[in-house]
Protein backbone atom coordinates (compact mmCIF):
# COMPACT_ATOMS: atom_id res chain seq x y z
CA UNK A 1 0.00 0.00 0.00
CA UNK A 2 1.46 3.25 -0.81
CA UNK A 3 1.34 6.89 0.85
CA UNK A 4 -0.96 8.58 -1.46
CA UNK A 5 -3.72 5.64 -0.76
CA UNK A 6 -3.55 6.46 2.71
CA UNK A 7 -3.06 9.40 4.01
CA UNK A 8 -6.15 11.19 4.27
CA UNK A 9 -6.01 15.39 5.22
CA UNK A 10 -2.12 15.41 5.58
CA UNK A 11 0.19 16.52 2.44
CA UNK A 12 1.71 13.75 0.84
CA UNK A 13 5.26 13.11 1.23
CA UNK A 14 7.73 11.86 -0.88
CA UNK A 15 9.06 10.41 1.92
CA UNK A 16 7.34 8.52 4.56
CA UNK A 17 8.07 9.45 8.21
CA UNK A 18 8.49 5.70 9.37
CA UNK A 19 8.99 3.25 6.82
CA UNK A 20 9.88 -0.47 7.61
CA UNK A 21 11.17 -2.97 4.96
CA UNK A 22 11.51 -6.40 5.24
CA UNK A 23 12.16 -6.81 8.78
CA UNK A 24 12.51 -9.91 10.65
CA UNK A 25 13.67 -10.95 14.17
CA UNK A 26 15.20 -14.36 14.85
CA UNK A 27 15.93 -15.01 18.91
CA UNK A 28 18.58 -16.90 19.29
CA UNK A 29 18.06 -19.25 22.46
CA UNK A 30 19.75 -22.45 23.44
CA UNK A 31 18.20 -25.39 22.25
CA UNK A 32 17.49 -23.44 18.70
CA UNK A 33 16.55 -20.26 17.19
CA UNK A 34 12.94 -18.80 17.36
CA UNK A 35 11.67 -16.35 14.27
CA UNK A 36 9.26 -13.72 16.46
CA UNK A 37 9.06 -11.42 13.40
CA UNK A 38 9.05 -13.04 9.63
CA UNK A 39 8.83 -10.67 7.41
CA UNK A 40 6.97 -7.16 7.98
CA UNK A 41 6.83 -4.08 5.68
CA UNK A 42 4.49 -1.42 6.11
CA UNK A 43 4.90 2.85 6.21
CA UNK A 44 3.39 5.55 8.34
CA UNK A 45 3.08 9.18 6.34
CA UNK A 46 3.64 11.93 8.43
CA UNK A 47 1.24 13.05 10.82
CA UNK A 48 -0.77 9.54 10.79
CA UNK A 49 -2.00 7.57 13.59
CA UNK A 50 -1.72 4.20 12.81
CA UNK A 51 -2.82 1.31 15.29
CA UNK A 52 -0.98 -2.11 15.13
CA UNK A 53 -3.07 -4.85 16.02
CA UNK A 54 -2.67 -9.04 16.44
CA UNK A 55 -3.26 -11.51 18.66
CA UNK A 56 -1.31 -11.76 21.91
CA UNK A 57 2.71 -13.21 21.36
CA UNK A 58 2.67 -12.04 17.75
CA UNK A 59 5.59 -9.99 18.55
CA UNK A 60 3.94 -6.78 18.78
CA UNK A 61 6.54 -5.62 21.41
CA UNK A 62 9.42 -6.85 19.47
CA UNK A 63 8.80 -5.51 16.36
CA UNK A 64 8.62 -1.59 18.75
CA UNK A 65 11.96 -2.23 19.81
CA UNK A 66 13.44 -2.67 16.70
CA UNK A 67 11.47 0.48 15.50
CA UNK A 68 12.61 2.24 18.49
CA UNK A 69 16.06 1.13 18.21
CA UNK A 70 15.93 -0.53 21.98
CA UNK A 71 16.73 -4.06 19.85
CA UNK A 72 18.63 -4.83 16.85
CA UNK A 73 16.65 -6.74 13.91
CA UNK A 74 18.28 -9.85 12.40
CA UNK A 75 17.55 -8.56 8.73
CA UNK A 76 15.13 -5.46 7.41
CA UNK A 77 15.21 -2.11 7.91
CA UNK A 78 13.71 1.25 9.43
CA UNK A 79 14.12 4.29 8.38
CA UNK A 80 12.77 7.34 10.18
CA UNK A 81 12.23 10.57 7.73
CA UNK A 82 14.74 9.01 5.03
CA UNK A 83 17.10 7.95 7.74
CA UNK A 84 18.38 4.05 9.02
CA UNK A 85 17.69 3.86 12.44
CA UNK A 86 20.36 2.12 14.29
CA UNK A 87 20.01 3.05 17.73
CA UNK A 88 16.93 4.83 19.52
CA UNK A 89 16.63 8.36 17.69
CA UNK A 90 16.44 11.66 19.04
CA UNK A 91 13.13 12.70 17.64
CA UNK A 92 11.58 9.64 18.90
CA UNK A 93 9.60 8.59 21.82
CA UNK A 94 8.11 5.68 23.36
CA UNK A 95 5.60 5.11 25.97
CA UNK A 96 5.67 1.71 27.59
CA UNK A 97 3.02 -0.87 28.51
CA UNK A 98 4.22 -1.38 32.44
CA UNK A 99 3.77 2.64 33.71
CA UNK A 100 5.18 1.66 36.76
CA UNK A 101 8.48 0.43 35.78
CA UNK A 102 8.60 3.48 33.16
CA UNK A 103 8.82 6.17 35.07
CA UNK A 104 11.38 7.48 38.35
CA UNK A 105 9.93 6.54 41.73
CA UNK A 106 12.22 8.82 43.41
CA UNK A 107 11.66 12.15 41.01
CA UNK A 108 8.06 13.90 41.35
CA UNK A 109 5.55 13.78 38.31
CA UNK A 110 7.42 17.24 37.01
CA UNK A 111 11.01 15.90 37.22
CA UNK A 112 10.23 13.11 35.91
CA UNK A 113 8.74 14.97 32.85
CA UNK A 114 11.31 17.24 33.06
CA UNK A 115 14.30 14.90 32.47
CA UNK A 116 14.48 13.99 29.17
CA UNK A 117 14.54 17.42 28.69
CA UNK A 118 17.29 18.44 31.52
CA UNK A 119 19.11 15.93 29.24
CA UNK A 120 18.81 17.65 25.97
CA UNK A 121 20.28 20.82 27.60
CA UNK A 122 16.94 22.67 26.77
CA UNK A 123 17.48 25.84 28.45
CA UNK A 124 15.42 26.63 31.47
CA UNK A 125 12.55 28.35 30.83
CA UNK A 126 11.94 26.54 27.50
CA UNK A 127 11.64 24.00 29.95
CA UNK A 128 9.44 25.16 32.46
CA UNK A 129 6.89 26.20 29.65
CA UNK A 130 7.21 22.55 27.63
CA UNK A 131 6.31 20.94 30.93
CA UNK A 132 3.87 23.05 32.24
CA UNK A 133 2.10 22.89 28.60
CA UNK A 134 2.45 19.15 28.23
CA UNK A 135 1.42 18.56 32.22
CA UNK A 136 -2.02 20.34 31.37
CA UNK A 137 -2.47 18.69 28.20
CA UNK A 138 -3.58 15.26 29.82
CA UNK A 139 -4.86 16.99 32.53
CA UNK A 140 -1.85 16.96 35.23
CA UNK A 141 -1.02 20.32 35.80
CA UNK A 142 -2.18 19.56 39.71
CA UNK A 143 -0.02 17.51 41.07
CA UNK A 144 3.36 18.21 39.56
CA UNK A 145 4.53 17.63 43.50
CA UNK A 146 3.30 13.97 43.89
CA UNK A 147 5.51 11.08 43.18
CA UNK A 148 4.36 8.69 40.16
CA UNK A 149 3.16 6.16 42.72
CA UNK A 150 1.28 8.00 45.05
CA UNK A 151 -1.13 8.20 41.58
CA UNK A 152 -3.35 5.99 40.20
CA UNK A 153 -2.15 3.49 37.29
CA UNK A 154 -4.09 5.72 34.78
CA UNK A 155 -2.76 8.98 36.18
CA UNK A 156 0.75 7.37 35.94
CA UNK A 157 0.20 6.43 32.33
CA UNK A 158 -0.79 10.16 31.98
CA UNK A 159 2.70 11.57 33.19
CA UNK A 160 4.58 8.97 30.92
CA UNK A 161 2.73 10.11 28.01
CA UNK A 162 3.43 14.29 29.11
CA UNK A 163 7.14 13.19 29.52
CA UNK A 164 6.88 11.66 25.62
CA UNK A 165 5.13 15.52 24.90
CA UNK A 166 7.16 17.63 26.33
CA UNK A 167 10.01 15.89 24.47
CA UNK A 168 8.44 17.08 21.05
CA UNK A 169 9.07 13.83 19.14
CA UNK A 170 8.39 14.04 15.36
CA UNK A 171 6.82 9.57 15.71
CA UNK A 172 5.03 8.51 18.87
CA UNK A 173 5.21 4.91 19.56
CA UNK A 174 2.80 3.24 21.95
CA UNK A 175 3.56 -0.40 23.36
CA UNK A 176 -0.31 -1.55 24.41
CA UNK A 177 -0.16 1.33 26.80
CA UNK A 178 -3.50 0.85 28.30
CA UNK A 179 -3.46 -2.72 28.78
CA UNK A 180 -2.94 -2.57 32.33
CA UNK A 181 -5.79 0.68 33.06
CA UNK A 182 -9.03 0.05 34.19
CA UNK A 183 -12.04 0.42 31.41
CA UNK A 184 -13.09 3.73 32.24
CA UNK A 185 -9.74 4.93 32.56
CA UNK A 186 -9.20 3.47 29.11
CA UNK A 187 -11.75 5.20 27.26
CA UNK A 188 -10.49 8.84 29.16
CA UNK A 189 -6.85 8.24 27.45
CA UNK A 190 -8.09 7.00 24.20
CA UNK A 191 -9.71 10.24 23.96
CA UNK A 192 -6.73 12.26 25.40
CA UNK A 193 -4.33 10.70 22.27
CA UNK A 194 -6.97 11.58 19.66
CA UNK A 195 -6.65 14.89 21.38
CA UNK A 196 -2.95 15.34 21.55
CA UNK A 197 -2.17 13.95 18.11
CA UNK A 198 -5.19 16.16 16.21
CA UNK A 199 -3.21 19.29 18.51
CA UNK A 200 0.40 18.05 17.85
CA UNK A 201 0.26 17.04 14.85
CA UNK A 202 3.12 13.92 15.40
CA UNK A 203 2.61 10.71 13.88
CA UNK A 204 1.52 7.85 16.24
CA UNK A 205 2.35 3.93 15.96
CA UNK A 206 -0.38 2.78 18.36
CA UNK A 207 0.43 -1.15 19.46
CA UNK A 208 -2.62 -3.00 20.95
CA UNK A 209 -4.34 -6.36 21.31
CA UNK A 210 -8.09 -4.64 21.51
CA UNK A 211 -9.38 -4.53 18.73
CA UNK A 212 -12.14 -2.06 19.55
CA UNK A 213 -9.29 0.32 20.79
CA UNK A 214 -7.38 -0.10 17.52
CA UNK A 215 -10.42 0.96 15.10
CA UNK A 216 -11.93 3.64 17.62
CA UNK A 217 -8.49 5.62 17.76
CA UNK A 218 -6.64 4.37 14.23
CA UNK A 219 -7.01 6.27 11.17
CA UNK A 220 -5.00 3.12 9.78
CA UNK A 221 -5.49 -0.35 11.50
CA UNK A 222 -2.32 -2.98 10.60
CA UNK A 223 -3.55 -6.37 11.14
CA UNK A 224 -0.66 -8.56 12.34
CA UNK A 225 -0.64 -12.48 12.08
CA UNK A 226 0.39 -14.65 14.53
CA UNK A 227 4.30 -15.39 15.00
CA UNK A 228 6.49 -15.69 12.87
CA UNK A 229 4.66 -12.09 12.12
CA UNK A 230 3.82 -10.57 8.54
CA UNK A 231 1.12 -8.12 8.16
CA UNK A 232 -1.64 -9.58 7.36
CA UNK A 233 -3.75 -6.95 6.38
CA UNK A 234 -3.78 -2.77 6.38
CA UNK A 235 -6.74 -1.39 6.90
CA UNK A 236 -8.62 1.97 6.58
CA UNK A 237 -10.71 3.18 8.75
CA UNK A 238 -13.13 5.48 7.32
CA UNK A 239 -14.20 6.86 10.67
CA UNK A 240 -15.17 10.39 10.87
CA UNK A 241 -12.20 12.05 12.37
CA UNK A 242 -13.99 13.99 15.37
CA UNK A 243 -14.67 9.99 17.49
CA UNK A 244 -16.74 9.92 20.68
CA UNK A 245 -17.01 6.97 22.68
CA UNK A 246 -20.12 6.44 22.65
CA UNK A 247 -21.67 7.89 19.10
CA UNK A 248 -18.44 6.35 17.32
CA UNK A 249 -18.34 2.91 18.86
CA UNK A 250 -22.34 2.85 18.01
CA UNK A 251 -21.80 3.91 14.22
CA UNK A 252 -23.04 1.10 11.86
CA UNK A 253 -19.09 1.15 9.82
CA UNK A 254 -17.54 1.00 13.36
CA UNK A 255 -19.07 -2.47 13.93
CA UNK A 256 -18.47 -3.55 10.41
CA UNK A 257 -14.92 -2.69 10.57
CA UNK A 258 -14.63 -4.25 14.04
CA UNK A 259 -16.16 -7.23 13.19
CA UNK A 260 -13.82 -7.36 10.30
CA UNK A 261 -10.77 -7.16 12.16
CA UNK A 262 -12.07 -9.76 14.15
CA UNK A 263 -12.70 -11.68 11.56
CA UNK A 264 -9.04 -11.59 10.42
CA UNK A 265 -7.74 -11.24 13.98
CA UNK A 266 -9.00 -15.02 14.24
CA UNK A 267 -7.55 -16.18 11.07
CA UNK A 268 -4.43 -14.86 12.49
CA UNK A 269 -4.43 -17.17 15.57
CA UNK A 270 -5.39 -20.25 13.10
CA UNK A 271 -1.73 -20.39 12.03
CA UNK A 272 0.40 -18.44 10.31
CA UNK A 273 0.10 -17.40 6.84
CA UNK A 274 2.34 -16.97 4.64
CA UNK A 275 2.63 -12.91 2.40
CA UNK A 276 1.57 -14.96 -0.84
CA UNK A 277 -1.54 -16.16 0.37
CA UNK A 278 -2.16 -12.82 2.48
CA UNK A 279 -1.72 -10.59 -0.53
CA UNK A 280 -4.06 -13.09 -2.63
CA UNK A 281 -7.04 -12.79 -0.25
CA UNK A 282 -6.66 -9.11 -0.02
CA UNK A 283 -6.63 -8.81 -3.81
CA UNK A 284 -9.39 -11.26 -4.08
CA UNK A 285 -11.72 -8.74 -1.40
CA UNK A 286 -10.79 -5.32 -3.03
CA UNK B 1 3.15 7.65 66.27
CA UNK B 2 2.92 11.23 68.59
CA UNK B 3 6.47 12.20 69.28
CA UNK B 4 5.82 11.26 73.15
CA UNK B 5 4.84 7.73 72.07
CA UNK B 6 8.07 7.43 70.09
CA UNK B 7 10.09 8.84 73.12
CA UNK B 8 8.19 6.56 75.16
CA UNK B 9 9.53 3.91 72.94
CA UNK B 10 13.05 4.62 72.51
CA UNK B 11 13.52 4.78 76.27
CA UNK B 12 11.01 2.08 77.42
CA UNK B 13 13.18 -0.82 77.40
CA UNK B 14 16.73 0.46 78.46
CA UNK B 15 14.86 2.65 81.56
CA UNK B 16 13.39 -0.86 82.33
CA UNK B 17 16.59 -3.12 81.96
CA UNK B 18 18.84 -0.45 84.17
CA UNK B 19 16.38 -0.71 87.34
CA UNK B 20 16.53 -4.00 86.74
CA UNK B 21 20.32 -3.99 86.85
CA UNK B 22 20.43 -1.41 89.49
CA UNK B 23 18.13 -3.98 91.83
CA UNK B 24 20.15 -7.20 91.20
CA UNK B 25 23.40 -5.68 91.08
CA UNK B 26 22.05 -3.64 94.36
CA UNK B 27 23.81 -6.24 97.07
CA UNK B 28 26.37 -7.14 95.09
CA UNK B 29 30.33 -7.30 96.36
CA UNK B 30 31.93 -8.57 93.04
CA UNK B 31 34.36 -6.24 92.38
CA UNK B 32 33.82 -7.40 88.41
CA UNK B 33 30.13 -6.86 88.39
CA UNK B 34 29.22 -2.95 87.23
CA UNK B 35 26.53 -0.91 89.05
CA UNK B 36 24.60 1.64 87.53
CA UNK B 37 25.09 4.37 89.86
CA UNK B 38 29.00 4.06 89.99
CA UNK B 39 29.12 3.38 86.25
CA UNK B 40 27.60 6.39 85.41
CA UNK B 41 30.13 8.44 87.89
CA UNK B 42 32.81 6.36 85.90
CA UNK B 43 31.94 7.11 83.02
CA UNK B 44 31.84 10.73 83.44
CA UNK B 45 34.78 10.81 85.03
CA UNK B 46 36.83 8.94 83.09
CA UNK B 47 35.94 10.07 79.76
CA UNK B 48 35.09 13.67 79.80
CA UNK B 49 38.07 15.46 79.85
CA UNK B 50 41.51 15.20 78.34
CA UNK B 51 40.31 11.46 77.62
CA UNK B 52 37.38 12.73 75.59
CA UNK B 53 40.18 14.27 72.94
CA UNK B 54 43.17 12.03 73.56
CA UNK B 55 41.12 8.70 73.24
CA UNK B 56 37.80 9.23 71.42
CA UNK B 57 37.63 11.91 69.16
CA UNK B 58 41.14 10.48 67.42
CA UNK B 59 38.97 7.13 67.38
CA UNK B 60 35.95 8.79 66.08
CA UNK B 61 37.81 10.76 62.86
CA UNK B 62 39.55 8.02 62.16
CA UNK B 63 35.90 5.67 62.15
CA UNK B 64 34.59 8.74 59.72
CA UNK B 65 37.32 8.95 57.78
CA UNK B 66 37.45 5.25 57.37
CA UNK B 67 33.74 4.76 56.88
CA UNK B 68 33.85 7.47 54.13
CA UNK B 69 36.59 5.90 52.16
CA UNK B 70 34.97 2.61 52.45
CA UNK B 71 31.50 3.68 51.14
CA UNK B 72 32.81 6.49 48.77
CA UNK B 73 35.27 3.95 47.48
CA UNK B 74 32.37 0.46 47.47
CA UNK B 75 30.03 3.16 45.23
CA UNK B 76 32.16 4.00 42.89
CA UNK B 77 33.88 0.72 42.35
CA UNK B 78 30.37 -0.69 42.41
CA UNK B 79 29.05 1.48 39.60
CA UNK B 80 32.10 0.56 37.98
CA UNK B 81 32.22 -3.15 38.36
CA UNK B 82 28.24 -3.71 38.09
CA UNK B 83 27.85 -1.97 34.50
CA UNK B 84 30.91 -3.53 33.11
CA UNK B 85 29.35 -7.04 32.44
CA UNK B 86 33.57 -8.21 31.93
CA UNK B 87 35.28 -6.55 34.43
CA UNK B 88 32.04 -8.06 36.59
CA UNK B 89 32.94 -11.40 35.39
CA UNK B 90 36.77 -10.77 35.88
CA UNK B 91 36.66 -9.47 39.05
CA UNK B 92 34.05 -11.43 40.94
CA UNK B 93 36.10 -14.63 42.02
CA UNK B 94 38.47 -12.02 43.90
CA UNK B 95 36.44 -10.11 45.38
CA UNK B 96 34.68 -13.19 47.37
CA UNK B 97 38.12 -14.04 47.97
CA UNK B 98 39.31 -10.76 49.51
CA UNK B 99 35.76 -10.48 51.39
CA UNK B 100 36.44 -13.89 52.96
CA UNK B 101 39.91 -12.48 54.65
CA UNK B 102 38.91 -11.34 57.89
CA UNK B 103 40.32 -7.73 58.36
CA UNK B 104 42.07 -8.35 61.68
CA UNK B 105 44.36 -10.84 59.97
CA UNK B 106 45.70 -8.03 57.76
CA UNK B 107 46.76 -5.25 60.54
CA UNK B 108 50.43 -6.77 61.55
CA UNK B 109 50.91 -6.37 57.49
CA UNK B 110 49.47 -3.18 57.31
CA UNK B 111 51.74 -2.54 59.53
CA UNK B 112 54.32 -3.49 57.86
CA UNK B 113 53.22 -1.97 54.53
CA UNK B 114 52.09 1.30 55.69
CA UNK B 115 53.30 1.53 59.58
CA UNK B 116 52.16 2.03 62.72
CA UNK B 117 50.04 5.23 61.93
CA UNK B 118 46.63 6.40 61.63
CA UNK B 119 46.80 5.43 57.83
CA UNK B 120 46.97 2.35 58.99
CA UNK B 121 44.07 2.06 61.02
CA UNK B 122 41.77 4.10 57.90
CA UNK B 123 43.30 0.78 56.19
CA UNK B 124 41.76 -1.40 58.68
CA UNK B 125 38.77 0.00 58.89
CA UNK B 126 38.50 0.69 54.62
CA UNK B 127 39.88 -2.98 54.23
CA UNK B 128 36.19 -4.42 56.66
CA UNK B 129 33.95 -1.64 55.88
CA UNK B 130 34.28 -1.54 51.54
CA UNK B 131 32.71 -5.17 51.24
CA UNK B 132 28.97 -4.81 51.99
CA UNK B 133 28.88 -1.90 49.95
CA UNK B 134 30.76 -2.85 47.01
CA UNK B 135 28.73 -5.51 46.57
CA UNK B 136 25.64 -4.60 47.27
CA UNK B 137 26.14 -1.77 44.36
CA UNK B 138 27.11 -4.10 42.05
CA UNK B 139 24.28 -6.52 42.89
CA UNK B 140 21.89 -3.52 42.31
CA UNK B 141 23.60 -2.28 39.18
CA UNK B 142 22.98 -5.75 37.82
CA UNK B 143 19.18 -6.04 38.70
CA UNK B 144 18.40 -2.07 37.94
CA UNK B 145 14.60 -2.28 35.92
CA UNK B 146 14.54 -2.97 31.96
CA UNK B 147 11.72 -1.37 31.21
CA UNK B 148 13.54 2.05 33.03
CA UNK B 149 16.76 1.31 31.27
CA UNK B 150 14.61 1.04 28.00
CA UNK B 151 13.07 4.48 29.14
CA UNK B 152 16.23 6.23 29.57
CA UNK B 153 18.07 4.78 26.37
CA UNK B 154 15.10 5.71 24.53
CA UNK B 155 15.38 9.30 25.62
CA UNK B 156 18.94 9.37 25.10
CA UNK B 157 20.32 9.01 28.44
CA UNK B 158 23.33 8.62 28.35
CA UNK B 159 26.78 7.97 30.29
CA UNK B 160 27.52 10.17 33.18
CA UNK B 161 23.53 11.27 33.20
CA UNK B 162 22.32 7.88 33.37
CA UNK B 163 24.55 7.13 36.43
CA UNK B 164 23.26 10.37 37.97
CA UNK B 165 19.43 10.58 37.18
CA UNK B 166 18.97 6.74 36.70
CA UNK B 167 21.31 3.81 37.96
CA UNK B 168 22.50 5.77 40.96
CA UNK B 169 19.20 6.40 42.81
CA UNK B 170 18.00 2.72 41.70
CA UNK B 171 21.06 1.50 43.85
CA UNK B 172 20.46 3.68 46.92
CA UNK B 173 18.07 1.01 48.98
CA UNK B 174 20.81 -1.65 47.93
CA UNK B 175 23.49 1.09 48.83
CA UNK B 176 21.65 1.87 52.03
CA UNK B 177 21.71 -1.84 53.25
CA UNK B 178 25.20 -2.44 52.96
CA UNK B 179 26.15 1.06 54.69
CA UNK B 180 24.33 -0.41 57.72
CA UNK B 181 26.72 -3.46 57.86
CA UNK B 182 29.63 -1.23 57.06
CA UNK B 183 28.94 0.73 60.29
CA UNK B 184 29.00 -1.92 62.26
CA UNK B 185 31.64 -3.44 60.53
CA UNK B 186 33.88 -0.13 60.84
CA UNK B 187 32.94 0.39 64.31
CA UNK B 188 34.50 -2.90 65.49
CA UNK B 189 37.20 -2.49 63.26
CA UNK B 190 38.24 0.80 64.77
CA UNK B 191 38.54 -0.91 68.69
CA UNK B 192 40.57 -4.19 66.64
CA UNK B 193 42.83 -1.64 64.98
CA UNK B 194 43.71 0.09 68.13
CA UNK B 195 44.83 -2.79 69.97
CA UNK B 196 48.35 -3.33 68.09
CA UNK B 197 50.70 -1.24 68.44
CA UNK B 198 48.87 1.57 69.64
CA UNK B 199 48.60 4.17 72.34
CA UNK B 200 45.90 5.83 72.01
CA UNK B 201 42.02 5.46 70.86
CA UNK B 202 39.07 3.74 72.83
CA UNK B 203 40.20 0.27 71.76
CA UNK B 204 43.58 0.71 72.47
CA UNK B 205 42.10 2.70 76.50
CA UNK B 206 39.89 -0.63 77.01
CA UNK B 207 42.32 -2.51 76.52
CA UNK B 208 44.45 -0.99 79.18
CA UNK B 209 41.85 -1.25 81.65
CA UNK B 210 41.37 -4.61 81.27
CA UNK B 211 45.20 -4.98 81.64
CA UNK B 212 45.60 -2.96 84.97
CA UNK B 213 42.19 -4.41 86.49
CA UNK B 214 40.45 -1.14 86.51
CA UNK B 215 37.16 -3.04 85.87
CA UNK B 216 34.57 -0.33 86.37
CA UNK B 217 36.98 2.37 83.65
CA UNK B 218 36.67 -1.04 81.57
CA UNK B 219 32.69 -1.26 81.77
CA UNK B 220 32.34 2.65 80.99
CA UNK B 221 34.52 2.35 78.10
CA UNK B 222 32.38 -0.65 76.45
CA UNK B 223 29.25 2.02 77.01
CA UNK B 224 30.93 4.14 75.18
CA UNK B 225 31.45 1.79 72.23
CA UNK B 226 27.64 0.81 72.72
CA UNK B 227 27.12 4.60 72.66
CA UNK B 228 28.93 5.62 69.29
CA UNK B 229 26.95 2.93 67.66
CA UNK B 230 23.69 3.88 68.79
CA UNK B 231 25.02 7.01 67.49
CA UNK B 232 25.56 5.50 64.31
CA UNK B 233 22.51 4.29 64.44
CA UNK B 234 20.86 7.04 64.66
CA UNK B 235 22.67 8.98 61.72
CA UNK B 236 21.77 6.73 59.80
CA UNK B 237 18.22 6.09 60.07
CA UNK B 238 17.92 10.11 59.94
CA UNK B 239 19.86 9.99 56.40
CA UNK B 240 18.55 6.97 55.39
CA UNK B 241 14.96 8.37 55.51
CA UNK B 242 15.68 11.48 53.81
CA UNK B 243 17.63 9.86 51.07
CA UNK B 244 14.65 7.07 50.36
CA UNK B 245 11.63 8.02 51.51
CA UNK B 246 10.24 7.39 48.01
CA UNK B 247 11.45 4.07 48.69
CA UNK B 248 9.12 3.64 51.72
CA UNK B 249 6.58 5.20 50.17
CA UNK B 250 6.45 3.25 46.93
CA UNK B 251 6.90 0.27 49.57
CA UNK B 252 3.99 0.84 51.62
CA UNK B 253 1.67 1.95 48.75
CA UNK B 254 2.38 -1.14 47.20
CA UNK B 255 1.65 -3.53 49.99
CA UNK B 256 -1.31 -1.57 50.28
CA UNK B 257 -3.09 -2.96 47.42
Amino acid sequence: MTVSETTMNQPVTTVPMLSVRGLQKIYKVPGGDVEAVRDLTFDLAEGELVCLVGPSGSGKTTLLKCISGLMEQTSGTVELAGSKVTGPPKSMAVVFQEYGRSLFPWMTVRANVELPLKNQKVPKAERTALVDAALTAVGLSHVPKSYPWQLSGGMQQRVAIARAVAYRPQVLLMDEPFAAVDAQTRADLEDLIRTIWKDLGITILFVTHDIDESVYLGERVIVLSSSPTVVQEDLKIDLPAERDQLNTRALPRFMELRSHVYAEIQRAKLGPVTEQITAQRTAGRA
Amino acid sequence: MSPLKRIAYFFGLPVLLIILWWALSFGSTNFFVPKPVELAQTLWTTWIGDRFFDDVLPSLGRLAVGLFFAIALGIVLGLLIGSTRWLRNLLEPLLEFFRAIPPPVLVPLLMLLIGVNDSMKIAVIISGAIWPVLLNTVEGVRAVDAVLSDSCRSYGIRGFARIRYFVLPAVTPQIMAGVRQSLSIGLILMVISEMFASSSGLGFTIVQFQRNFAIPEMWSGIVVLGLIGLGLALIFQFVERRVLHWYHGLKEITHDS
